[in-house]
Parts: structure tokens; C-alpha cells; sequence
């Protein structure tokens, strides 16, 4: 298994566009919380000189929901799937992980502990991977926020407290104002910053946790390019998601894979997943 | 009919120049293997050095060229304004459901930049009578694609040119606009707008209440009923 491309959990949504999501090695699900949300008013996205700003606010419809009517829909696509969790405390995280344990159609279940549009949960982020760990023996990535000082001090509690791995990273919380009125954009007023801005930020992280813990990383932030997947992979990913480049190139996933291999063939490496953590020799 | 798969909706398209009309611009690209589609469906259209596409409807269809009309009131129309012949462009469309052109009695209604897939509409419908508003007599120059149409000048608003028992009615315009025409008409067909960062339901960005819940509008529209 090379570098696995996935999309970015929000990035895509499989049954409105299958074939794109056909092209990824997996599908990460919009953040699954237990009830049905409407998500935010809008005005909820705005673009900016080098990114954009969401502000969803989670919406979708509930656990009961995906596993009835999502995960079958999903399962007839052939998809691989990977349910992205969120929720307000550890007992909304931990239900939902709890229902989703015996489902053979879902592969992995990501843990949203980072969405910068709604409230969190009072708990720690390690509270909560301990609190899901209970429920399920499904393999449980943590995504972590880049908003920390020591992103490697969240990801060993988070192992420690029993995550398969980490996503790494959530956007980061933003406000871009109308030029005319100096009021915010966005209907909430602040969103979550991806795209290019994000990425050096996104290589920080990976490479920090990438020495400081064992598990795998599914790098993202800001990659457009092959160039850049495998820029994440030196840093220690050995699973690249693409999130933002989604929404200008429905044809980036089968793009950017190519150009990873031709981007490693050129450097020596036989494949991709040969360049693993070279940046941080 | 099923459209083709999205990414065969994808294609790097040839600029062929760019027209002004009153105060707006037509941009003009060779339609390469992009199907026009529907009156009402719209394309994502990637402003040259922008992170995110902008959503446009098709203006006109002719030899083989998709014609878009568009209102350089950001940093983003404005570079779409600014291109230049021989430079090339990520189209990505059509998307989303257009208008439902198989009516007894269409009567097009447009206001300002609204106005936009109304000349496509016309061309497909064959004659058909419009009635246009704008807000100064410079972007009422724009009127000029859509030959024969009545048109109005702020403080008159369009809905005054609505006659009794208007018939089938695809309006495209300001919000304050097609809320008028919902209130006359119940019936009536309406393109929305909302800022949009994919076209393709991936974002969630562009929804709008329809019956009640936050629906996106790239996927249940851009065009509604009124009712």
C-alpha cells in the first residue's frame, strides 16, 4: 500500500459526486453528530487572498440517519468509508462510536475534536478518545486543531489515551471583513481558514507529532499539488487528505496522485511512501 | 436525461475575448467539450489566481462559444473580467436544475445581473417576451441581449411591467426582486443566487431555506418554485 488519498471530512460529499469519490483510496464523511443539525446561518463561506473561510457549523443529519440511509447509499457506491464523529461532550462522541462498532461499512471513525465553528466540548480532547475507546475496536483517528502551542503534547495524550492514529490538521478559526461595511463576512462572524495558507502550518504539525508519536498521520492542509502530498509525507504522513482543492478541482484526487509518484519517481524514491519522515532526518 | 459524470464536466477552456456591455462584461470561451446545457444551470468558473471558482449561468450559446455575463463587483469577477484571448480557463459545468422550459406561456423576468441566463433561455425558447429592470439607464445597456424586451429604470421596478395573468414566469434577479415576483406570481420559476465555493454539493456553502430547512442550493436549485 502506497500513499493512500482521501478527502478532507466536509471536503465532499459522495452521493452527490461518486465519481470523484471513486478516484480516493477512502471517503471521510462530513462530521456525524447524534441528532440532525441545520448548521450555521449563512453567509457561510468567503474567500480570501490565500484561502477560504467555512463556517457550516456541522450540519447533517444525525446518526440515525447515516447508519439507515448514508452508509448504504455509500456502501452501493463500493466507497471504502471512514465517519468523521463530533459532538458537544465525550457521551455525544461516545454514542455515536458505539453505534457505528459493528458496522462492516465503515473502515475508521475520525474523531472531529477540532471544529472551530461550534462550540467544543468541555472535556479534553484525550478525555474523549478515552471515553470512545470503550466503545468500539473500530480504528479511531484523532483530528487535532493546529490552534495549540504544543500540538505534540495533544497528540502522545490523545495515543495514550488510545487513538490508531491522527489527522492532522482542522482549520484554523478566521474573520475576513467586507471591505465596504467592516462587518464580518460570515454570518457567525469567524470561520475555519483552509487552502494554501494552511499548509505550512499543516507541515509543522505533521512533522512535530510525527516525532513525537508511533501512530500513522493523515497529513492535510492547503495541497493542490503532488508536489505538495508529498512535501506532507516527508514530514511524516503516510495518508494525504485533500480538502479545499476539492472545491476548485472536482479531478484533483486522480491529478494529484499521479503527480506524487512522478514527484517521488524524480527524487529517487520508488514510491511515495519511501520519502516517509525524510524531512525530519 | 442523466448528466455525464462530474469530472467529464471539467475542461481548461480557450478564451476567445471579452465584449463590454453597459457596465458589465461578456466573457467569451470556446465551448471545447462543455455541453451549454439547461437555461437556469450554471458553471463554476476559476478566476485566475483565486483559490475558489465563482458560479455563473450561461448567457449565450453560439458557434460553438459559451458566453458568460458578469458584474466586476469583487476581486474575483473582476479577474474573470481581465482575461484576455488565448488565455485559458477552468470551466466546470453545467450544474445544478435549470429552468423547466416546457411551458405553455413563458414570460422572462429579469433584474440587473439577474438578467443573465435570460438570452440563453431566449434562444432556446425561440420568441418570447421579457421584461427587464435595472438600476441606472448604463446597466440598462445590457437590455440589448435580449432584443424587444420592456424594459424599466429605477425608481420603476420591474413587477410594474407584470401584466394580468402573466403566464409561465423564469425570473433571475436581486433577492428584494424575486421575492416581488414570488408574492404575484406563486407559480413562478426563480434562480437563486448564493455564493458557492464547489457548484457540487461538496461544501455545504451556498445553502438557503427552502421549506423550512437549510438546503443547498447548488443541488435543489438555483432555480425554484416560487410556491
Amino acid at each position: 500500500m502506497s500513499v493512500a488519498i482521501l478527502n478532507a471530512s466536509g471536503c465532499l460529499d459522495a452521493l452527490t459526486a461518486p465519481d470523484v469519490a471513486r478516484e480516493l483510496d477512502a471517503f471521510v464523511t462530513k462530521t456525524i453528530t447524534p441528532e440532525p443539525r441545520e448548521g450555521n446561518r449563512p453567509v457561510r463561506i468567503a474567500e480570501t487572498e490565500s484561502g477560504m473561510l467555512n463556517s457550516i457549523g456541522l450540519q447533517g443529519p444525525g446518526i440515525d440517519a447515516l447508519l439507515s440511509e448514508v452508509l448504504p447509499a455509500l456502501a452501493a457506491h463500493g466507497l471504502r468509508v471512514w465517519v468523521s464523529v463530533g459532538g458537544f461532550s465525550v457521551a455525544d462522541y461516545a454514542v455515536t462510536c458505539e453505534r457505528l462498532d459493528g458496522r462492516d461499512d465503515v473502515d475508521v471513525i475520525e474523531l472531529n475534536l477540532s471544529c472551530p465553528n461550534v462550540e467544543e466540548a468541555p472535556e479534553s480532547q484525550a478525555e474523549i478518545v478515552a471515553g470512545c475507546r470503550g466503545r468500539t475496536a473500530k480504528p479511531l483517528y484523532a483530528k487535532l486543531s493546529p490552534a495549540t502551542w504544543d500540538i505534540a503534547e495533544t497528540a502522545r495524550a490523545v495515543v495514550s489515551a488510545g487513538a490508531d492514529g491522527l489527522s492532522l490538521v482542522n482549520t484554523m478559526r478566521g474573520m475576513a471583513l467586507d471591505p465596504v461595511t467592516l462587518r464580518p463576512k460570515l454570518g457567525r462572524g469567524t470561520g475555519g481558514y483552509s487552502g494554501p495558507a494552511l499548509r505550512p502550518i499543516a507541515l509543522a504539525c505533521v512533522a512535530a507529532c510525527a516525532q513525537a508519536v508511533e501512530v500513522p498521520i493523515v497529513g492535510m492542509g492547503g495541497v493542490s499539488t503532488g508536489l505538495e502530498a508529498l512535501e506532507l509525507v516527508a514530514a511524516g504522513a503516510s495518508v494525504v487528505s485533500l480538502g479545499t482543492v476539492l472545491f476548485a478541482d472536482p479531478s484533483a484526487p486522480g491529478r494529484i496522485r499521479a503527480e506524487l509518484f512522478d514527484e517521488a519517481v524524480a527524487r529517487g524514491y520508488a514510491d511515495p511512501l519511501d520519502a516517509r519522515g525524510v524531512a525530519n532526518r | 436525461m442523466s448528466e455525464p459524470a462530474l469530472r467529464e464536466r471539467a475542461a481548461e477552456l480557450r478564451v476567445t475575448g471579452t465584449e463590454t456591455v453597459g457596465l458589465y462584461t461578456l466573457l467569451r470561451v470556446e465551448a471545447g467539450p462543455i455541453a451549454p446545457g439547461r437555461p437556469g444551470q450554471f458553471f463554476m468558473l476559476r478566476p485566475p489566481g483565486h483559490v475558489l471558482p465563482r458560479p455563473m449561468s450561461l448567457c449565450l450559446h453560439t458557434d460553438g462559444e459559451l458566453c458568460f455575463l458578469i458584474d466586476p463587483i469583487g476581486p474575483g469577477t473582476r479577474a474573470l473580467c481581465a482575461m484576455s484571448a488565448g488565455e485559458t480557463l477552468h470551466v466546470l459545468g453545467p450544474l445544478g436544475n435549470g429552468f423547466d422550459l416546457d411551458v405553455p406561456r413563458p414570460l422572462l423576468v429579469g433584474g440587473g445581473i439577474g438578467i443573465a441566463p435570460l438570452p440563453y433561455a431566449a434562444q432556446v425558447l425561440g420568441e418570447v417576451p421579457a421584461i427587464l429592470g435595472f438600476r441606472t439607464s448604463l446597466h440598462a445597456e445590457a437590455a440589448g441581449l435580449l432584443p424587444g424586451a420592456l424594459v424599466v429604470v429605477e425608481p420603476e421596478l420591474v413587477t410594474s411591467l407584470l401584466p394580468p395573468g402573466p403566464g409561465d414566469v423564469l425570473a433571475c434577479g436581486p433577492e428584494p426582486m424575486l421575492e416581488a415576483v414570488r408574492r404575484l406570481v406563486p407559480d413562478a420559476q426563480l434562480a437563486w443566487e448564493a455564493p458557492m465555493a464547489c457548484g457540487y454539493g461538496a461544501c455545504y456553502g451556498c445553502v438557503v431555506e427552502i421549506e423550512g430547512h437549510l438546503q443547498r442550493l447548488c443541488v435543489a436549485g438555483p432555480v425554484l418554485r416560487a410556491a
